[in-house]
C-alpha cells in the first residue's frame, strides 16, 4: 500500500510489525506522534490488524508501542473488536450450504 | 475547545469534512466539525469504495459527473494520495428488460459527457477475465467510473481543513442545540457548550436526532438500514479490475481493492431500520455464493472479514441538501444511502458555493429536504448494495 510518510532511512522502518500488510514500527510511531493514539484509528489508517492474521501478530505490538509512547497502561487501551469469521474461511464452502432456492 | 465558531458542523464522515474543506477553501474557515466517535467511523470507513457517474437520472448523472472531475485531482488538491483510479463499472444484464433500461440510462449519460456504453458479454469477459457470463445479454460499461480509498479520503479531506484553519474535534458529540426566535445560539456537547449562528447537520444515519435538536418542524424522513461489506484475502493483482455487478443476483457487488489486492463487496441484504451494526452469518453466506456465482474462481479464495454499516435512507433513495427555511442557518446534507462516499466532493462544493454565494449551479434542487412533505418523490436512484 501507498506508504503515509516518505522513508528517510530511520531504522524504525526496517522494522515490521504487521507482516501481512508491511507496516513499520516508524510508520505507527509517526501517526502516534501527530495525536493518533486510538488504536482502531491506526489500524484503518495503516491496514494493521485487517490481514489475513487479523492482528494475532500485530495487535499486542502495536498497543505496547501506544502505551510506551503515551504513558498509559497496557490494559486502558481498548482492543479492536472482532468480527466473524475468527478464522479465514473459503468462500466456496459458505457458499455450497446455500441451494439454489437460496437465490431472489 | 473553541467557545465560539461562526460555523458547526455536525458529523465527521466524509461529507461533513468535504463541506467544512471546501468552506475554508471559499474564506469561511471559522468552521467547527463535531465528531462523537473518531473521524470516518460512521458509515464512511465501512463503505465499499465504489465511484460511478452510471446513474438513471440527469441530477445524480451531472452530480457525479462533477464529482468524479474532482476525484481525479483531488490528490493534487488535498495533498495526500486517496487511491483515486479509475477502473471502471461493469453492470451485468440478463434480460430484454434489464438491456432496454440500462440503454435509456446510457443514452442519458452520454448526454452529459459520461461515456458509457452497451458491451456484449464478450467483451466483458475481456475486460474481467475470470467473469461467469452464463444468462449474460450485454453489460453496461463505463471506464471512467472507479473507486478510491475511504480511509485516506477521510484523512486527506481532514488535514487539508485543518490547515486552512478548521478545528475538528473527535470524541465530541453533539447534545442540543439552542435555537431562539429562529435563529441558532449554541449547540451544546459533551465537552462544552460553543455559540454559532449556523449549523449543518451532516450526520447521515443520525440526521433525524440532529433535526429533533433543532427542532426542525418539516418532515425529513431519513432512517438508518444496516448493509453489510465482505473482503477477501488478497488475489493476485489485476484480476477484477472494475466494480462488478448484478442486480439479477440480489444487488452483488464487487471489485479488488487496487493496493490490498482484496476482493471487496456486498449485496443487497438489509435490516432495519435499526441502530445495530453487528454483522451476520446470513450475509456471510450470501455474499459468498453470489460472489462464486459471478466469479467462480473465488470459491477457493478466502473470506477475512465482514462488518456492518449504515445506509441513512430516503423513501427515494436520494439525499437531502440544502437549507432548512424555518431556522436560519441550519443546513442539512444527509441520506446518502448507499452513494454518499462518490458523491461528497461535489457535494461539499455545492453547500459551500450555497452558503458562501447563496448560489449554485449544480442541481441541488433535486435533493431538496421539503420534497416528502409536498409529496413529491424523485426516481429512485439507481441503487446497488
Ligand atoms: C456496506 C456499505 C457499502 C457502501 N458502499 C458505498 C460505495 O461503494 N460508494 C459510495 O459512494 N457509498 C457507499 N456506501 C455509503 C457511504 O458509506 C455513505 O453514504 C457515506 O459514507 C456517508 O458519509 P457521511 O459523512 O454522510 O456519513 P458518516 O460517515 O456516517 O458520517 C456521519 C458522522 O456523524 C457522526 N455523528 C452522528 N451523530 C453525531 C452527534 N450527535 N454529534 C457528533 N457527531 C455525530 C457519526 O459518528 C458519523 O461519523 C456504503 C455504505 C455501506 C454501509
Amino acid at each position: 500500500m501507498v506508504k503515509m510518510t516518505e522513508n528517510t532511512g530511520d531504522p524504525r522502518e526496517k522494522i515490521i510489525i504487521c507482516r501481512c500488510n508491511d507496516v513499520t514500527q516508524k510508520e505507527i510511531e509517526d501517526l502516534i506522534d501527530r495525536g493518533i493514539t486510538d488504536i482502531e484509528e491506526i489500524k484503518r489508517l495503516t491496514r494493521i490488524g485487517m490481514g489475513p492474521c487479523q492482528g494475532r501478530t500485530c495487535i499486542p505490538l502495536v498497543i505496547s508501542i501506544i502505551a510506551r509512547k503515551t504513558g498509559k497502561k497496557p490494559d486502558e487501551i481498548p482492543v479492536p473488536a472482532t468480527r466473524v469469521p475468527v478464522r479465514p474461511v473459503m468462500m466456496g464452502v459458505l457458499a455450497g450450504e446455500m441451494g439454489d432456492d437460496d437465490e431472489e | 475547545m473553541k467557545s465560539e465558531a461562526k460555523t458547526v458542523i455536525i458529523g465527521g464522515g466524509i461529507i461533513g469534512l468535504s463541506i467544512a474543506y471546501n468552506l475554508a477553501k471559499l474564506s469561511e474557515s471559522d468552521v467547527v466539525v463535531l465528531e462523537k466517535g473518531y473521524l470516518g467511523n460512521g458509515s464512511t470507513f465501512r463503505c465499499g469504495t465504489g465511484i460511478r457517474q452510471q446513474f438513471g437520472d440527469e441530477a445524480n448523472i451531472r452530480m457525479m459527473k462533477r464529482s468524479v472531475e474532482i476525484w481525479e485531482g483531488l490528490k493534487e488538491e488535498l495533498g495526500h494520495d486517496v487511491e483515486f483510479t479509475q477502473s471502471g463499472y461493469l453492470f451485468l444484464l440478463y434480460d430484454e428488460e434489464e438491456l432496454e433500461s440500462f440503454k435509456k440510462n446510457v443514452r442519458l449519460q452520454n448526454k452529459f459527457g459520461v461515456p458509457s456504453r452497451i458491451i456484449t458479454p464478450e467483451e466483458a469477459r475481456e475486460i474481467v477475465p475470470l467473469l461467469n457470463t452464463d444468462g449474460v445479454i450485454g453489460a453496461a460499461w463505463n471506464h471512467t467510473d472507479g473507486k478510491a480509498n475511504p480511509f485516506k479520503a477521510v484523512f486527506a479531506y481532514a488535514e487539508a481543513a485543518k490547515r486552512l484553519g478548521v478545528e475538528i474535534y473527535e470524541y465530541t458529540e453533539a447534545k442540543g442545540i439552542k435555537v431562539e426566535n429562529g435563529g441558532i445560539k449554541a449547540v451544546v456537547t459533551n465537552r462544552g457548550e460553543i455559540k454559532t449562528g449556523r449549523v449543518i447537520n451532516a450526520a447521515n444515519a443520525w440526521a433525524s436526532k440532529i433535526n429533533e435538536m433543532a427542532g426542525v418542524p418539516v418532515d425529513i424522513p431519513i432512517h438508518p438500514y444496516k448493509h453489510q461489506g465482505v473482503k477477501t484475502e488478497p488475489i493476485k493483482p489485476g484480476q477484477i479490475e472494475p466494480m462488478v455487478v448484478s442486480f439479477k443476483h440480489g444487488g452483488v457487488y464487487l471489485t479488488q481493492e487496487a493496493n490490498q489486492g482484496g476482493v471487496i463487496g456486498g449485496y443487497g441484504l438489509k435490516y432495519g431500520p435499526t441502530y445495530d451494526i453487528t454483522p451476520t452469518y446470513e450475509f456471510l453466506r450470501g455474499v459468498s455464493y453470489r460472489f462464486a456465482r459471478i466469479i467462480p474462481a473465488l470459491k477457493y479464495v478466502n473470506v477475512i472479514r465482514i462488518w456492518g454499516g449504515f445506509y441513512a435512507e430516503t423513501p427515494d433513495g436520494n439525499a437531502t441538501i440544502g437549507r432548512i427555511n424555518e431556522i436560519d442557518e441550519f443546513y442539512i446534507a444527509a441520506g446518502f444511502s448507499g452513494h454518499g462516499f462518490m458523491l461528497a466532493p461535489v457535494v461539499g462544493e455545492a453547500l459551500a458555493e450555497l452558503i458562501v454565494d447563496g448560489k449554485t449551479n449544480k442541481p441541488l434542487d433535486f435533493y431538496d429536504p421539503y420534497r416528502f412533505e409536498r409529496g413529491e418523490l424523485r426516481g429512485k436512484a439507481i441503487q446497488m448494495g
